[in-house]
C-alpha cells in the first residue's frame, strides 16, 4: 500500500515537471524516489496488513512488488537513451508510473475489484505508450490493436468476476475461497463458467496461446523500451495477479481448472517456441520467446504449493530480466543500423564485444542455460512441477526449450559466427557506449551470472 | 581441498589468460596448465583409495538439498590425470599454427578443463549436470570461432544435439531428486544410490539418462553430430571432443547410470538393447571407416567403433568390462589426441588431408612415421600397447555376457587392422606425391607432444597395474553398490 502511494506520488511529479520547471532533476528524483519505495516495500516484510478489505500485504505482495521495482529502477537507467532522444521526459515517466501503480495493485489484490482496477491501471498507460511513437504506422496499429483487444478482454474479465461475484456472493478472495471449500452447492455451474472467463482474460494479459496474437504485433509496434517493460513488469505483474487468484481463492478447485489450464500450457509452449523459430525480426523472435516463457511460467499454476510459489517468482525475475538486457541491446545495435533483424547482430562480438557477450549471457539465460540464472530458474520450476506429478509437461516442457535454443542461439552465431554486412555498417565506429552503460551492462551480467550460480539467498523466500 | 583447487585453478588461470595479450597468453595458459597437471600428480601419488581425504562437501544451495560435493577414487583420479595430462598437450599443439584472438582461444580450452575435471569429480548430481552443461559452452565456442568450414551450422547442430539428450537427464535427475527423502530431498549421491525404484520407473530412467550419455559419447545411431563436428573444429577442439569429452558419457554411465538403474541395465528393453546398439555402432563405425578419404574423419569413425567398444564392456557391469572401459578410456584419450596432431602435422604441411593426395611421408619423415606407427599400434591394440590391455579387459567382460555378441564385436580387431594400416600404408608408404615432396620431421615442439604420449603407450601396455590397482576399489564399490541397488526390488 506504502510503495503504492510513494509511486503514485512518484507519478505526479513526473508529471508537474514540466509546469513547474524541474524537469533536469526529474530522473535523480525518480530514481530516488524508486530506491525509497523499494525500501519501504521490503520493510514490510513479515508485517502482513489489510488495507480497506481491497489490498493485502503479506510476503507474496512483498515480494513481487519488490521485484517490479528492482526491474522499474533498472528499466529507467536503461531506457534513458530512448526517452531523452525521442519521446516527453516527464508524460513517459508519468504514465510508466501509473502503469506501474497498477503492476502493484494487481500483485496484493484480496478483492475482485481491485483485480479489475489493477487491470486497467495498468493498461491504459500501456495503450498511450504503445503508440507513442506517433508518426509511425506501426507503434499506432500497435496501440490500437492492443486497445480493442485489451477492451475486450476486459469486458470477458468483468464477466468472469460478475459471475462468480453471483456465485459465492462476494469480491473478497477469502471469502470465494471459503464458498468454494464448503462445495460451491447449486451455482457450481455459474462459478465452473466465471472461472473459465478469468482464466481466458488472464490469459489474455499473459499472452498464452490461443489469445496470444496481439502480442507480436504490439510488441514489435511499440517503441523498443515499451516492449521491454511490457515484456518484463507488464508480464511479471500479470502472473502474480493470475496466480494470487487461482492459488489462493480458487486452489480447491485445481482439478476443474487444471485440464483447461493443461491443454493451454502445452499450445503456449510448442506454439510459441515454434512459431519464434521462423521469425527473421529479432523484436518479433523476442514477443515468441514472451509467448512461450509464459507457457513455462503457467506450470505453477497447476501446482499452487510453496515451491511453486517461489518457483514462479524466481522465474519471473530471471526471465524479466534477460529480457529486458536482450531488448536493450537491441535497441543500442538496431537504433544505428534503423533495423531489428537478426543480420544486424552479424559480426557484433569483433565490433562490441562487451555487448555480444552481454547478449550472449541474457540468451543462456533466456534458454536455460547455465551459468545464466535462466538455468536454475527453469531447473527449480521444473523440480516444483515435476513433485507435484505433471511429468508430461515438463517433457514438453524440454522439447520446448530445446526448440528454444534453435532461435536464441541463431543470434549468437550471428554475433560470433558472421562477418559483418559491409552495406549494414558505414559508421562502425558510431557504435559507442558511454562509461554508465558498460558500468550498467557488466552489472547485469554479473547479477545474471551470479544469481545463477548462487540463487541461495533469492530461493524460497515467501 | 584439493580436488576444489584442481576446479577452481584452471578457471581462473583462464580468465586471467582472456585478459592477457594474445603472444603472453598462449604461454600462461600452457604453464598454467603444466602447474595443474603437477597439482594432480600431487593429489595422485598421495591417493589412497578408500579414504575420503579429498573429499569436499560444502552446502551450497541449502534449501533445496543442492551442495558443492566433490571427491575422488579410484576412476575419478584416473580420469582427472588424463584431463590435466592431455590439455598442456593440447595447448602445446596449438603452438604449429597462429590462432587469431587467441587470448580467448586459451581462456576457453581451460575453463573447458575445468569443467571437465569438475563432471569427473562431482558426486552432486545438480553440480554434476551444471559441469555437464558448462564442459559445452567452451568447446561450442572454440568450434564457432575457430572451426572450419561450414561451422556455425555443424557447431550447432553438436550443441543442440547434446542439449536434447541433457535436458532428459535433468528431468531423470530431478526425479531421483524427489524420490530421495523422506523428509529432506537432496542431490547427493549417497542419496540417489539409496534410492528404490520399481521396474518401470528404472527403464524410464535409463533411457532419460542413457540418452544424454549416448549422444556425448556417440552411441550408435546417436552419433551424427560428431564426424562432421571432429571435421569442423580446429584440432585442439577436436582433441578435446574425443580426448577427454567423449569420456564424460563413459563416466557418466558407470558413476551415474548403473548403480541407480541396475534393473533396466540388465533387462532386455534396457541394458542388453544399449549394448547391442554399440555394437552396431562399432561395425557401422568400423566400414565407413575404411572407405573414408579425409583423414580426420577417418579418425572421428575409429573415434564411434572404439568407444562403442568401450560402452559395451561397461554395460555388461561385470568387474572386468568396468576396469577394461576405465583403461581404455586413458588409453583411447591419449591415442586419439596422437593421432589427431599427426594428422594435423601433415595437415599443416601438405594442406590437404586427403589419403589420395598423400603419401611417401616415410622416406621424407621416418621419425614422423615411427611415432605415428606406434600410436596406430596401440590403436589397433596390439600387445604391448596401451590399447591391447584395454581391449583385452573389455572383450574379457563381453564374453563373459554373450559370446555371440563377442564375436561380433570382435569383427572390430580386424576391420580395425583393415582402416588403419589401409590409411598408414595410403599415407606414410608409397610413393611421394607432389603435396608431400618436400616434407620435413618432426620439431622439437612436435616430438614434446608426441613423446610424452608414446612414453605413456608403453607404460600402460607394458606395466598397467598401477593404473589398474587405482581402479580395482572404485569399481569394486560401484559393483557392491550394483548388487545392494538391485536387490532392493
Amino acid at each position: 500500500m506504502k510503495t503504492l502511494i510513494v509511486v503514485a506520488v512518484l507519478g505526479i511529479i513526473s508529471m508537474l515537471s514540466d509546469i513547474l520547471g524541474y524537469r533536469k532533476i526529474l530522473f535523480p528524483i525518480v530514481l530516488g524516489g524508486l530506491l525509497l519505495a523499494l525500501g519501504i516495500t521490503v520493510c514490510e516484510w513479515n508485517a502482513p496488513a489489510v488495507y480497506f478489505d481491497m489490498l493485502v500485504v503479506d510476503n507474496y505482495s512483498v515480494a513481487f512488488s519488490s521485484l517490479i521495482l528492482g526491474l522499474l529502477f533498472l528499466w529507467m537507467i536503461l531506457s534513458q537513451e530512448q526517452y531523452k532522444s525521442e519521446f516527453n521526459m516527464a508524460d513517459q515517466f508519468a504514465l510508466i508510473l501509473f502503469s506501474s501503480v497498477g503492476a502493484f495493485v494487481l500483485v496484493s489484490f484480496s478483492s475482485l475489484v481491485m483485480l479489475f482496477i489493477g487491470i486497467e491501471v495498468m493498461s491504459i498507460p500501456l495503450y498511450i505508450l504503445a503508440g507513442s511513437r506517433k508518426s509511425d504506422l506501426r507503434s499506432n496499429e500497435a496501440s490500437l490493436k492492443y486497445f480493442m483487444m485489451g477492451a475486450f478482454t476486459t469486458g470477458i474479465l468483468l464477466f468472469g468476476i460478475t459471475l462468480i461475484y453471483g456465485a459465492s456472493g462476494s469480491f473478497d478472495i477469502g471469502a470465494i475461497k471459503e464458498y468454494v471449500a464448503n462445495g460451491g452447492g447449486e451455482t457450481s455451474g455459474i462459478l465452473y463458467t466465471g472461472i473459465i472467463f478469468m482464466i481466458i482474460a488472464l490469459c489474455f494479459k499473459v499472452s498464452a496461446v490461443p489469445f496470444h496474437f496481439w502480442a507480436p504485433d504490439v510488441y514489435q509496434g511499440s517503441p523498443m523500451m515499451i516492449t521491454a517493460f511490457m515484456a518484463s513488469i507488464v508480464k511479471t505483474a500479470a502472473f502474480g495477479a493470475f496466480y494470487r487468484l487461482f492459488g489462493f481463492a480458487l486452489s480447491e478447485l485445481n482439478a476443474e481448472w487444471a485440464s483447461i489450464l493443461s491443454i493451454i500450457i502445452i499450445a503456449t509452449i510448442l506454439a510459441g517456441n515454434i512459431m519464434a523459430v521462423g521469425q527473421t525480426s529479432v523484436k518479433r523472435m523476442l514477443a515468441y520467446s514472451g509467448i512461450s516463457q509464459a507457457g513455462y511460467m503457467l506450470m505453477t499454476l497447476l501446482v499452487l504449493d510453496e515451491r511453486s510459489t517461489n518457483a514462479l517468482l524466481f522465474y519471473a525475475g530471471s526471465y524479466s530480466l534477460a529480457t529486458m538486457t536482450a531488448f536493450f541491446i537491441l535497441y543500442t545495435v538496431g537504433k544505428e543500423k534503423n533495423s531489428e533483424d537478426f543480420d544486424i547482430f552479424n559480426g557484433l562480438a569483433k565490433k562490441q564485444p562487451l555487448l555480444a557477450i552481454v547478449m550472449t549471457v541474457a540468451m543462456f539465460s533466456l534458454a536455460g542455460i547455465p551459468p545464466a540464472v535462466g538455468f536454475f530458474a527453469k531447473f527449480y520450476l521444473f523440480a516444483a512441477v515435476l513433485n507435484a506429478g505433471y511429468t508430461a509437461l515438463v517433457i514438453v516442457a524440454v522439447i520446448g526449450s530445446v526448440i528454444s535454443v534453435y532461435y536464441y542461439f541463431k543470434i549468437i552465431i550471428a554475433m560470433y559466427g558472421k562477418e559483418a554486412v559491409s552495406e549494414h555498417t558505414p559508421a562502425q565506429t558510431s557504435l559507442k557506449l558511454n562509461l554508465v552503460y558498460q558500468v550498467v551492462l557488466v552489472v547485469l551480467v554479473t547479477l545474471i551470472v551470479l544469481f545463477g550460480i548462487n540463487p541461495t539467498i533469492l530461493i524460497g523466500v515467501i | 581441498m584439493i580436488t576444489a583447487l584442481l576446479i577452481v585453478f584452471p578457471l581462473l588461470a583462464g580468465i586471467i589468460t582472456w585478459l592477457l595479450k594474445d603472444k603472453k597468453a598462449a604461454w600462461f595458459a600452457f604453464g598454467a596448465s603444466i602447474l595443474e597437471f603437477l597439482i594432480s600428480v600431487v593429489a595422485f601419488i598421495n591417493f589412497s583409495p578408500g579414504s575420503r581425504a579429498y573429499e569436499l562437501n560444502v552446502n551450497w544451495v541449502s534449501q533445496l538439498g543442492i551442495s558443492f560435493y566433490i571427491d575422488m577414487d579410484g576412476i575419478s583420479i584416473l580420469l582427472v590425470m588424463l584431463t590435466t595430462f592431455l590439455v598442456p598437450l593440447i595447448i602445446l599443439t596449438s603452438f604449429i599454427r597462429e590462432y587469431k584472438n587467441s587470448s580467448l582461444f586459451y581462456a576457453l580450452i581451460l575453463l573447458m578443463q575445468s569443467a571437465l575435471v569438475g563432471v569427473f569429480v562431482a558426486k552432486d548430481a545438480f553440480l554434476f549436470y551444471l559441469f555437464w552443461e558448462l564442459a559445452l559452452i567452451p568447446i561450442y565456442f572454440i568450434a564457432l570461432l575457430w572451426g572450419g568450414e561450414n561451422r556455425a551450422k555443424i557447431t550447432f547442430k553438436f550443441f543442440l544435439y547434446t542439449l536434447f539428450g541433457s535436458l532428459f537427464m535433468l528431468i531423470g535427475i530431478i526425479y531421483l531428486y524427489l524420490q530421495t527423502g523422506p523428509d529432506f530431498h537432496t542431490f547427493s549421491i549417497d542419496a540417489f544410490y539409496k534410492v528404490r525404484l520399481s521396474p518401470v520407473e528404472q527403464m524410464w530412467l535409463f533411457w532419460a539418462f542413457f540418452l544424454a550419455f549416448a549422444i556425448k559419447m556417440p552411441i550408435f545411431p546417436f552419433h551424427t553430430w560428431q564426424p562432421d563436428t571432429y571435421s569442423v573444429a580446429p584440432t585442439q577442439g577436436t582433441m578435446l571432443l574425443s580426448g577427454i569429452m567423449l569420456k564424460m558419457g563413459v563416466y557418466g554411465v558407470i558413476r551415474w547410470m548403473m548403480p541407480i538403474v541396475p534393473y533396466a541395465m540388465g533387462a532386455n528393453w534396457g541394458g542388453h538393447a544399449a549394448i547391442i546398439l554399440s555394437i552396431t555402432g562399432i561395425l557401422y563405425a568400423s566400414v565407413i571407416a575404411i572407405m573414408q578419404k579425409d583423414y580426420k574423419r577417418l579418425i572421428a569413425y575409429v573415434s564411434i567403433a572404439h568407444v562403442g567398444l568401450i560402452s559395451a564392456g561397461i554395460l555388461t557391469m561385470s568387474f572386468e568390462g568396468l576396469q577394461g572401459g576405465v583403461i581404455q578410456m586413458l588409453s583411447h584419450g591419449i591415442n586419439v589426441v596422437g593421432l589427431f596432431f599427426i594428422i594435423d602435422i601433415i595437415f599443416q604441411r601438405t594442406n590437404t588431408r586427403m589419403l589420395s593426395e598423400l603419401g611417401g611421408i616415410r622416406s621424407q619423415a621416418p621419425q614422423l612415421a615411427t611415432f605415428f606407427m606406434i600410436i596406430l599400434f596401440s590403436s589397433i591394440a596390439l600387445p604391448l600397447t596401451s590399447g591391447f590391455i584395454g581391449e583385452f579387459l573389455l572383450f574379457v567382460g563381453l564374453f563373459n555376457y554373450s559370446g555371440w555378441l563377442t564375436a561380433l564385436s570382435a569383427l572390430s580387431i580386424i576391420f580395425g587392422a583393415v582402416y588403419m594400416l589401409r590409411s598408414f600404408q595410403l599415407s606414410m608408404l608409397g610413393e611421394t606425391s607432389d603435396k608431400t615432396a618436400g616434407f620435413t620431421d618432426v620439431t622439437g615442439l612436435e616430438k614434446a607432444v608426441l613423446i610424452p604420449i608414446t612414453i605413456l603407450i608403453f607404460w600402460i601396455g607394458l606395466y598397467p597395474k598401477i593404473f589398474l590397482d587405482i581402479s580395482e576399489p572404485a569399481v569394486v564399490s560401484i559393483i557392491d553398490v550394483i548388487k545392494n541397488t538391485y536387490s532392493l526390488k
